[in-house]
């Protein structure tokens, strides 16, 4: 065994249990139990890193969630986890870590010249060194990414599967420290429903870095006895290593539960995470304290500590972190942590205290221990680069601000700094609460809230055992009495052995040198960003006033631990450098994730193929087998075209195209939007909506439509056919189903409650074939004998009901592609059947499945256009040269007073028509702007934009459609679309290209 | 994440809903006698206040019911539900 500085007993490892794991490439050993920051702290691996900026060397600061520095690359490739703080990762057997931000070892750094230069990285540098010339950025970019930056993202998809739970509780009581462990029992013991998260593996929260009694016995004693009594109810949940990341409106609550202590990977069966949504009636945050560190110089060098994190290793992992141990505070707690490092074995240097006399009962429990007591006075100076090897302290002035006699050094390799503690107020802000500044010892405390929520305990600026147990079981009582629950015979609040008195805390911010701030070492403030106190004061100079534009300036609190331990006193200093107050300046706002998470735990399972649902329609197998490619239309999947052999796609729908038009083709019209419209007013109400006249449609008719939003914009087309009397049966664009049904309601509900209406969904109800073709008709006169197919009896625009195949349906005479054409709508459940027999009585005819890119090229040919190709929320029915369809004698319906505002009345506006190239074999590419005049390079004058183009294998020729400045004024003119290799030349024609006179329609 | 009581369904997340704007804008009688400028107020014009807001919304994933909603825009707390149609509950404005 090789772990220097484990010591033979204490804390709450297994010392039976040893685990190898890996940092860096080597090989260590600790125990089960510990974490990779106890674990390395152990083998006496203090350097762990590199900072942000000036590549420092940098050590593991804390024991909690709040580290800034000792972050790590856990695991490799697909299942690499970036930046994660080493004081957060239970070590497990095999664990593979390495430092982040150093190469190629935290030891030797080949960056670590930046930190040498760091008078010219000052705060704001990169905005001020890259700004010129702009073009440049994208090089720079490069550089200062690969210099100055964190872990690395896996570039593989994520092999782990996470979760999503949702839960309802009475209340939710986020820590489990002694405040949120009390008012879990009290909760509880109402019978409410209760649920208790805390982000560690045990509960107990701060009591677990303790030598805390609670009634006279070990604290962890009483927390095994809280924990076994709320197991027991059936009501409580208990969710332990799960992290409260966010609280949010109406006391929702995110949290994201690990499952297992291999942090990294799904084990045993179970998903890696699950992310939890959790709507409590009440919320009780239990959230502890964070210890924030003094400011002194060069308080970045490994060995730099929070006070409390050396009694967290000391007690809980049975680790001395050093060899020999300086405590440096402004209040009495820290004395603990040199009574611990003391009774456990290890050395501890002296206690130094920025206050004059401090005389707290701990204090003289400190020095009847044997430990110096240095009082007023300040650590000036740290000496050793990679470690540190001694301190050198001097004495303070009276007011704080300077340093007084000679300096003395002390030897040490650990300095745990206590600068008093601040409440973790993050979840309290997150939804707008507000925060209340206490002067006397310079914290921000949970104010006003607009929610359902109450802090307790040292998250409410009770830092004493006492007040947080006293705290913690009112909050619980109080939440449940609130609700109506009450507990019969009420147990007395447990009591905390040995509550001491402590003096008050002396609030500096940070510690003076014999030099001007800035001048003698660096001040830290933010170790992860390394941003100092100089920084901050230069950012204030230059009138950065407000806290947040600071932030982003000097990018302090930002990055993976959000300024956890050093933007309460970095927001004190730049009040002081603006000479206001704290509370005026404020704090940076609090946002979720409270910390770091896994961007798998917010997808839960909709993840590749549950990404987004695919609807098929009921032949989808049999396009599959045919060998169909897809066009991702809304969810749909529809064939796109049918390649035979090795055929191209233009291949393939020119071949797919000659069908429709010299015999018939069969298209998968199933996607379109089906909307069944009944009641009184149903024609009243098509009046409104549609921009044509619906009050005379007769049963048997159907009638193309064109739907406007009231901004006078085309919004929807298709065909609406009277099915009956006061029932229609309105088609809708495939994509555009669900809006317009939402459409419709809206003004239903909203605006016309007085119409009897009534509309029902039915696309998926129904299958529709559509067969297109001069063939058409004799090919479905084979399939029926009860519709009489004849032009006089069954004319185009119209519908008859009968059988095909034997199959009940509906057949529409209504074409798309300007050949004579039926769509049949049968049943969804016969959809496959009839296609097959379809399929089978037409290969006589010919017959040809084509897919929706055969069936636009044949739109184009006619100039129908299509809604979100030809238009795009900015084209009126004018614009498209569609005035037929906009009845002029309706006294209103929805957008048509819009389109008489001065602005649809412009001459110029962008108008649809046909484009002819020049060269009849150049098809345009789709988007390509369009201009009159041409340049030999841009800009030049726009005047439009190509909308649909295709190569016309029935025409022979390249066909398109655009929107161009006044276009219809424009026939026969010349305009040129100009690409990156050359200008194609195209003459502005009708947009009708094929059978203009409709007769192959209507034959 | 807002918590909405959809009047016919009861307390459902906010994800069910969809938002529908200010509400009691009603359509002009006779949208031809407007002015453009009176059109185009009925059209885009829509308060944006801090405070009590009127406003629509729909339980678009579930009954498909339109419905209004009075919520202060400041601290989202709903003051009320009410159906369309009906006028709005008596409140204080809750700013």
């Amino acid at each position: 065994m090789n772990q220097p500085n484990r010591l033979s007993d204490g804390g709450q490892i297994d010392r039976s249990q040893p685990i190898d794991f890996y940092f860096n490439g080597r090989q260590y050993t600790g125990y089960k139990g510990d974490t990779l920051a106890s674990a390395l702290l152990a083998n006496g691996v203090m350097l762990v890193g590199r900072s942000f900026k000036y590549h420092r060397p940098r050590g593991i600061m804390t024991a909690g969630t709040e580290e800034p520095n000792a972050l790590v690359q856990l695991e490799r490739d697909a299942r690499t986890i970036p930046n994660v703080p080493a004081t957060r990762i239970p070590l497990y057997d095999h664990l593979d870590a390495s430092s982040v931000n150093c190469w190629p070892s935290p030891s030797f750094d080949v960056m670590a010249i930046n930190g040498l230069f760091h008078r010219i990285l000052p705060a704001g540098f990169y905005y001020k060194t890259f700004m010129w010339p702009a073009s440049a950025w994208k090089y720079y970019e490069h550089i200062i990414r690969r210099a100055a930056g964190l872990g690395r993202s896996p570039e593989e998809p994520d092999q782990d599967t996470y979760d999503k739970m949702n839960a309802h509780p009475d209340v939710i009581v986020i820590g489990a420290g002694p405040a949120g462990l009390a008012a879990a029992l009290s909760a509880g013991r109402t019978g409410a429903r209760v649920m208790l998260v805390d982000e560690n593996l045990e509960l107990g929260g701060q009591l677990l870095n303790e030598r805390e009694e609670i009634d006279g016995a070990p604290a962890l004693e009483w927390v095994a006895a809280a924990e076994t009594e709320l197991s027991a109810m059936p009501e409580v949940t208990i969710l332990k290593h799960t992290m409260a990341t966010g609280l949010y409106d109406h006391n929702l609550v995110s949290l994201v539960e690990n499952r297992s202590d291999i942090i990294s990977m799904d084990q045993d069966g179970k998903t890696r995470q699950r992310f939890w949504r959790v709507r409590a009636k009440r919320v009780i945050l239990a959230t502890g304290a964070i210890e924030r560190p003094l400011i002194y110089s060069d308080n970045d060098r490994p060995g730099s500590m929070l006070a409390n994190a050396l009694r967290a290793y000391v007690n809980r992992y049975g680790v001395a972190p050093g060899t020999r141990h300086v405590i440096f505070t402004n209040n009495d707690d820290a004395y603990r942590s040199a009574l611990d490092l003391k009774a456990a074995g290890a050395d501890v240097a002296c206690v130094i205290d920025i206050r004059p006399d401090p005389s707290g009962e701990l204090v003289t429990r400190a020095i009847e221990a044997g430990i110096e007591v240095i009082d007023h006075s300040a650590i000036t100076g740290v000496i050793g680069r990679n470690a540190i090897r001694a301190i050198e302290i001097m004495r303070l002035n009276d007011d704080g601000d300077g340093v007084t006699g000679t300096a003395r050094t002390i030897k040490c390799d650990i300095v745990g700094s206590s600068g008093g503690w601040n409440p973790v107020v993050h979840l309290h802000s997150h939804p707008g609460g507000r925060c209340t500044w206490r002067e006397e010892d310079g914290v921000f405390l949970p104010g006003d809230t607009l929610q359902d929520n109450v802090s307790a305990g040292s998250a409410n600026g009770s830092f004493d055992l006492q007040s947080a147990l006293n705290e913690g079981d009112f909050a619980g009582t109080e939440a449940t009495s609130t609700l109506g629950l009450t507990n019969k015979k009420r147990p007395t609040v447990p009591k905390a052995t040995d509550a001491v008195d402590e003096d008050p805390w002396r609030v500096l911010w940070y510690i003076p040198t014999t030099k001007p701030v800035g001048e003698r070492g660096k001040h830290f403030l933010d170790p992860q960003n390394d941003v100092s106190v100089p920084d901050v004061q230069l950012a204030a100079r230059e009138g950065y006033r407000s806290v947040e534009h600071t932030k982003r300036y000097t990018t302090l609190g930002r990055a993976t631990d959000q300024g956890k331990t050093g933007n309460i006193p970095a927001h004190a200093v730049l009040a002081a450098a603006l000479g206001q107050s704290v509370p005026e300046t404020g704090t940076s706002t609090f946002r979720p994730p409270f910390s770091p998470t896994a961007l798998g735990a917010y997808a839960g399972r909709e993840v590749g193929e549950f990404y987004d649902p695919i609807r098929r329609t009921p032949m989808h197998e049999w396009h599959e087998k045919a060998g169909a490619l897809w066009e991702d239309v809304g969810q749909w999947h529809r064939p796109w075209y049918y390649p035979k052999d090795d055929e191209s796609m233009v291949e393939a729908v020119a071949r797919e195209c000659l069908a429709v038009r010299h015999q018939v083709g069969m298209l998968d019209a199933t996607t379109l939007g089906k909307i069944d419209i009944q009641g009184p007013d149903a024609a009243e109400f098509l009046n409104r909506i549609y921009t044509n006249a619906w009050l005379k449609l007769q049963p048997g008719r159907c009638r193309y439509g064109l739907m406007l939003g009231e901004d006078g914009m085309v919004m929807d087309d298709g065909v609406t056919s009277c099915l009956g009397e006061n029932h229609y049966l309105m088609t809708t664009t495939s994509g555009g189903a669900p809006r317009v049904m939402a459409w419709l309601e809206e003004w239903l509900q909203t605006e016309w409650p007085e119409l009897k209406v009534y509309l029902t969904s039915v696309t998926e109800q129904f299958a529709t074939l559509q067969l297109a073709g001069p063939n058409a008709r004799a090919l479905l006169s084979e399939l029926t004998t009860d519709i009489d197919l004849s032009t006089e009896e069954f004319p185009f625009m119209s519908w008859k009901s009968g059988t095909v195949a034997g199959i009940p349906a509906r057949v529409f005479r209504i074409s798309f592609t300007g050949e004579s054409s039926y769509e049949i709508n049968v049943p969804s459940s016969a959809g496959l059947a009839l296609w097959n027999d379809v399929m089978l009585a037409g290969e006589k005819y010919g017959i040809t499945p084509f897919g929706t890119e055969t069936m636009h090229v044949l739109r184009a040919e006619k100039g129908f256009i299509i809604v979100g190709q030809e238009t795009d929320g900015t084209v009126t029915p004018i614009d498209l040269g569609m005035n037929w369809i906009v009845s002029s004698k309706k006294p209103d319906f929805v957008g048509k007073r819009s389109l008489s505002r001065a602005d649809m009345l412009k001459a110029d506006r962008k108008q649809l028509v046909g484009l002819r190239t020049v060269d009849p074999n150049e098809v345009l590419p789709e988007g390509a702007q369009i201009v009159a005049e041409t340049k030999p390079k841009p800009p030049m004058e726009m005047i439009g934009h190509v909308t649909s183009s295709y190569w016309s294998a029935a025409l022979e020729h390249s066909i398109a459609l655009a929107l161009v400045k006044g276009g219809q004024d424009r026939m026969g003119e010349i305009i040129y679309v100009p690409l990156d290799d050359k200008i194609i030349p195209c003459e502005i024609v009708s947009p009708v290209f094929y059978d203009v006179e409709g007769s192959r329609l209507n034959g | 994440m807002l918590l909405i009581e959809c009047p016919w369904c009861g307390k459902r997340d906010e994800t069910e809903f969809s938002y529908g704007h200010e509400a009691h804008i009603a359509r002009p009688e006779d949208p031809a006698k407007l002015s453009d400028d009176e059109w185009a107020d009925y059209l885009f014009m829509r308060k944006n206040p801090k405070g009590l807001h009127l406003e629509r919304w729909a339980h678009s994933a579930g009954c498909r019911r339109w419905f209004n909603m009075a919520r202060n825009t400041h601290t989202n707390q709903v003051m009320g539900v009410y159906k369309m149609g009906e006028l709005p509950p008596k409140m204080d404005s809750g700013s």
